[in-house]
Formats: structure tokens, C-alpha cells, sequence
């Protein structure tokens, strides 16, 4: 039973993994490429979200509805690199961490103002509605095992992306020296906008898919945007292997955390007691592994030092 | 142009004369405000410290902040019920002495600013941001799911708690009592920018590595000083339960960070009455703002955005003296 309850959860630990590393790998590449704190990056999540409700609630086809989640995020990302961002490259991190922030109210109240307050919901496909048996007595929810596979199968894009092309290369340098791509005649600013945008468009997906699960609605990107951030941090700012291992990382212990630390605790505790004390530290562990991994490496796993 | 030290006497002036205004006209609304104010006042001038002195660009403050809070909420929740909150190592059931509980306040919240910047002052940058923003969510979380203490609906308190002879009730007295924490405050600020210590953590903002080359242990200096500002924005917590008579898991959210950074960054960065300004400019715009429409932030944020592109560097910097030689 428990075994079967722990496979159960791991899995639900990857699938919350892989969307913390959609969320994280575009925060990763637009600190790494150009130097940006983005706070509003959450709010990518929730337009992306608020993109694909729209499109499912006019069309009924939800693959029309991530695509309208990809685009909708990009469109909003490289409006408003264009207009607000591209100013504060060259600013210190605290004008950068107060301008996204300033971002994040006005996306948050503009979204709020065109759709209202009430949360939307987002249907699954008939095809991916229901459970999949994975091994003789572990049956499994279809659309997670699907936005498990998305999570994999954009992870490997995103690494022949880097690592195969031309855009890749040019990321890559840009990562190593601005001024040098600059100078070879690269137009730089081209390049931060393209970036900015692919780093949009995978949170505004992340966003749609994880709002089929859940309601859309405002706010909804800030949680797991501070997520993301405690990934970057255990996996080291601009490294893209970093996110991936620390979202899956971070996705496996929080959900394994919260389910399984108060069982374990009811060992030397009363159940009253250790589900209270569990629950609370178990909302608490991705925190103390960061901490633990900062003690031990200031950098992050794989962040240069 | 008015320079900025007469500017600051006009403030302190307004902050002795609005609140006796709404006394006499018996508007106590305004006292309230001009109360919410200071407080939040209180806890940018603590934030200042660390983030306009000496760069530490902490976005958690809300976890002393919210520390502060609950320990205030606490403590009186349980005088009241008469609970005992624990018997080990001592008996305790409480207190709602303010005489009590601000020492009690102030020792943990540099209890835990020690803590979060032993952590965390071993990291720069970017990274010090996020780490000082996950450990302020840490506790938000905490709070959350701690059933104890009302997790997510909060805690009441029924009473103000209370100071001798005074009836801390009274909302003009109350008042004062903020106001009095906040001259305090100012006071040391002032006495620590000008000291010699102040002299080590400004030129840590400017360079660190020269002032460790002069033989400075820039890492204990930094740890002081965000000690000192995160038990400063504490006592503004405590302040704060006790205005409200509530405190819930909300004041300990990163909106709050960002909130008591934004007073700082309004009033204008390393001045010292620039929080108070930015506080006061915050709470206007939200009454007259909240009063036309319920997207204010929306509108806060717009603002914010033009400030920062375009005007850098706070509210205070209008009254600035300019000298010939600056641009």
C-alpha cells in the first residue's frame, strides 16, 4: 500500500518537477544571457494561462488553447521587453527587482480588470481525461503522465536548441560576454528580445497546463514563481542542467515532504500532533534544503562561482 | 528650493500636528492613518539600514516584520485565555505588557536576523535577493499551516495590549507611542550612519573589497547591521498587531517586502526620513487611488515603473541642495 502511495507521489513530485522547469529554465536564461532579475516572470505563468482559458472558451480545443498559451505569453513578453525591460539592463538588481515588481501589480490588476476576479477553469481533453495503469497495480492520471512527457520533451528541445544552433550558440555567448557578441556584429538587442520571448512562452505554457489541474486565476503565478526561484538557487543562476536537476529536486521533496513527514513523525508522536507539526515543516523543507545546499556550495550546484 | 534638513523638520512637524488635527475634529480616521504611517515608517527606516547603507538588498523583510507581528500576537493571546504557552524551561502563559513584549520582540527578531544572515550574507547579488526572499516565504508558509495560532484566518487579539498609567486604546495615545518608537528610531539611525561603524558599512555599499583590504571584517560588519535592521522593522511589527489588534500570515508574504522597499524607494534610497515619506506617499495614494477605483495597484504600479525609468531617486531628492558641481 505505502510503496504504491510513495510511487504514486513521486510521480506527482516529477510532474510538478518538469513545470518548475519550464517556469525556471526561462528565468535561468534571461539571468544568464542578460543579467535580468525577473520578478514578473509569474506573470508570464498567468497570462499564459489566461491565454489558453480564452482560446478553449471560444474554440473548445485545448490544443488550440496551448498553443494560444505560447503565444499569448510571447506576444506579452516581447511587448513589454521592448517597452519596460529593455531599460533596465544595465541597471542595478535593486531598480530591476522594483520595476518587475511594479510589474507584477500592473499585470496582475490589468489581467483582473479584463476578466474579472472569479477564477476560470480550463478542461482537459476527453483523450487525456481518466488514468493510464503503469505496472500491475499503479494506475496513474493520464494528463499528468502527458505534462510529464511535455516537461521531457521541451527539456530536450531546449538542449538542442543550446547546444545544436545558430540562436543556441549565440545564447551561449552571450552568456560568456555581451560585449564581444556585440562587437562580432551580432544584433544584440534582437537577441535579448528573442530570449526574453522563449523564456515567456515557456512559463505562459507551464501556466496553461498546470491551470487545467487547477483554477486560472489572478495571482496564481506568484507561488510558484518564489518556487522557481529557490530552484535557480539550489541549481545555480544561469545553468540550464542546474534547473532541470533542482526543479525535479525541489518538485520531489516538496510533494514527498508534505505527504510523508507527518506519517513519519506519528513514529514518535501523537497523530494529532505530528500532523500539525509534519504539515508545517513540511512546507518548510525545499527551504531548509536550499539552505543546506547554499552551506555547502554558496553557488549552487552547478552556478559558477 | 527647500533643502532637504529643513524638509525633515516639516515632516516631524506634520507627524505632531495631523494626528491632534484629527483629535480635535474627531476624525480618529486620520489618526489611524497617520499612525499606519509611522509604523510602516518604522519598518523602512529598519530596511533603509541594510538596503540604502549598506546594499544589502534584502527582499524578506516581511519575516521580521511578521515575526515581530506574531510574537506581539502570541503572547497576547495567550495572557488573555490565560493558556500556558509553555512550561519548559520556564512556566510562561504571556503577557500583554507592551514593557514585555518589546524586549521579547527585539530579541528574536535579532534572534532571527542573526539566523537568516548567517545564511545568507554568504552570498551576493542576485542570490541574496532570492535567499532573503525564500527565508521570509519559509516563514510565511509556517505560519500557514501552523494551526496553533489561526494559520491562514490569523489571530485575533481583543485587547490593545498595554503600557502603565497609559490607556493604550486611545487612538491619539497609541499614537504617540508610535511616533515616540519612531524618533527613537531616527535617533539611532542617525547616531549609527555618523558613527565610525557607519563609516564601515556605507563603504562596503561603495566597495567591499576595499574595505576588507583596510582590514575590516566587512562579513561581521554586514551581519551587524542586518541584524540591527531587521530587529528595527520587528518592533514595527509588533507596533503593528497591536494597531490592527490582528495578525495574519499576509503581513509575512513577499508582498510585504516589497512594500516596505518600495517606502524606502519612494522617499528616496539612504535618506533618512525618505521611508517615512514614501510610507506617507504610499498610504495617500492608496486612500485617494483606493477611493476612485479597486485597481489601485494597478496604478501603483504604473507609477512605480515611471519612477523607476525615469526619476531614480525618490520623493526626497526634490528637496535635495544642489551644488554647482553635480549635475
Amino acid at each position: 500500500m505505502t510503496s504504491i502511495l510513495f510511487f504514486e507521489q513521486l510521480l506527482n513530485g516529477i510532474q510538478f518537477g518538469t513545470m518548475l522547469f519550464l517556469m525556471s529554465a526561462g528565468l535561468t536564461l534571461i539571468f544568464g544571457v542578460m543579467g535580468l532579475i525577473n520578478l514578473a516572470h509569474g506573470s508570464f505563468y498567468m497570462i499564459g494561462a489566461f491565454s489558453a482559458a480564452l482560446i478553449a472558451s471560444l474554440t473548445g480545443s485545448f490544443w488550440l488553447a496551448l498553443l494560444a498559451s505560447l503565444s499569448g505569453a510571447a506576444i506579452a513578453g516581447v511587448l513589454i521587453e521592448i517597452f519596460i525591460i529593455r531599460r533596465l539592463y544595465r541597471r542595478d538588481h535593486l531598480d530591476q527587482v522594483l520595476a518587475t515588481f511594479a510589474l507584477i501589480l500592473l499585470l496582475s490588476e490589468g489581467v483582473r480588470w479584463c476578466f474579472g476576479a472569479f477564477p476560470l477553469y480550463l478542461d482537459i481533453p476527453e483523450n487525456l481525461n481518466g488514468t493510464l495503469p503503469i505496472l500491475d497495480d499503479i494506475i496513474y492520471s493520464k494528463y499528468r503522465l502527458f505534462i510529464i512527457f511535455m516537461g521531457l520533451l521541451i527539456a530536450a528541445g531546449l538542449y538542442i536548441l543550446i547546444t545544436k544552433t545558430r540562436l543556441g550558440v549565440r545564447i551561449r555567448a552571450g552568456q560568456n560576454d555581451r560585449q564581444m557578441i556585440s562587437a562580432l556584429g551580432i544584433d544584440i538587442s534582437k537577441l535579448y528580445t528573442i530570449v526574453f520571448a522563449l523564456g515567456a512562452s515557456l512559463a505562459g505554457l507551464a501556466g496553461a497546463m498546470i491551470g487545467a489541474i487547477q483554477s486560472v486565476e489572478v495571482g496564481m503565478g506568484e507561488p510558484i514563481l518564489i518556487l522557481a526561484f529557490v530552484v535557480i538557487v539550489i541549481g545555480g543562476i544561469g545553468s540550464i542542467k542546474g534547473a532541470l536537476i533542482g526543479s525535479i529536486l525541489v518538485g520531489v521533496t516538496d510533494t514527498i515532504g508534505r505527504i510523508f513527514l507527518p506519517e513519519f513523525l506519528k513514529v514518535f508522536m501523537e497523530p494529532a500532533s505530528a500532523t500539525s507539526v509534519g504539515s508545517s515543516i513540511g512546507s518548510m523543507l525545499i527551504y531548509i534544503l536550499m539552505a543546506l545546499i547554499l552551506i555547502i556550495k554558496p553557488s549552487g550546484l552547478f552556478g559558477k562561482t | 528650493m527647500i533643502i532637504e534638513k529643513v524638509f525633515n523638520k516639516w515632516i516631524l512637524l506634520f507627524l505632531f500636528t495631523i494626528p491632534v488635527f484629527g483629535f480635535v475634529f474627531e476624525e480618529p480616521y486620520y489618526i489611524t492613518l497617520t499612525t499606519k504611517v509611522v509604523i510602516l515608517g518604522i519598518a523602512g527606516i529598519g530596511l533603509n539600514l541594510a538596503l540604502g547603507y549598506c546594499g544589502l538588498i534584502s527582499f524578506g523583510h516581511a519575516a521580521f516584520f511578521g515575526l515581530g507581528g506574531y510574537v506581539t500576537g502570541i503572547l497576547s493571546f495567550h495572557a488573555f485565555n490565560s493558556e500556558l504557552m509553555f512550561s519548559w524551561p520556564f512556566v510562561s502563559s504571556g503577557s500583554s505588557d507592551m514593557l514585555v513584549i518589546w524586549p521579547i520582540v527585539i530579541l528574536s527578531s535579532a534572534f532571527l536576523a542573526l539566523i537568516i544572515g548567517l545564511l545568507s550574507l554568504r552570498t551576493t547579488g542576485v542570490y541574496f535577493i532570492m535567499i532573503t526572499l525564500a527565508f521570509a516565504q519559509m516563514l510565511y508558509f509556517f505560519a500557514i499551516s501552523w494551526p496553533n495560532y489561526g494559520g491562514e484566518d490569523g489571530l485575533s487579539i481583543y485587547m490593545r495590549n498595554s503600557l502603565p498609567i497609559v490607556n493604550t486604546m486611545d487612538p491619539l495615545t497609541f499614537y504617540f507611542i508610535c511616533l515616540f518608537w519612531l524618533l527613537v528610531v531616527i535617533f539611532i539611525s542617525a547616531k549609527l550612519i555618523n558613527s565610525s561603524f557607519g563609516m564601515a558599512f556605507q563603504a562596503i555599499k561603495q566597495n567591499e573589497e576595499r574595505v576588507k583590504s583596510v582590514g575590516i571584517e566587512t562579513f561581521k560588519v554586514k551581519l551587524l547591521v542586518f541584524i540591527i535592521s531587521g530587529t528595527i522593522t520587528g518592533l514595527a511589527g509588533s507596533l503593528y498587531t497591536d494597531l490592527n489588534r490582528f495578525i495574519s500570515p499576509s503581513v509575512l508574504n513577499w508582498q510585504m517586502s516589497g512594500e516596505i522597499m518600495i517606502f524606502v524607494i519612494l522617499g528616496g534610497i539612504a535618506r533618512l526620513y525618505g521611508p517615512i515619506v514614501g510610507a506617507a506617499f504610499f498610504i495617500v495614494l492608496e486612500q485617494t487611488l483606493g477611493g476612485y477605483t479597486e485597481n489601485w495597484q494597478f496604478w501603483l504600479g504604473l507609477i512605480l515603473i515611471l519612477e523607476i525609468l525615469y526619476v531614480r531617486t525618490g520623493i526626497l531628492s526634490l528637496f535635495e541642495k544642489k551644488f554647482k558641481y553635480e549635475k
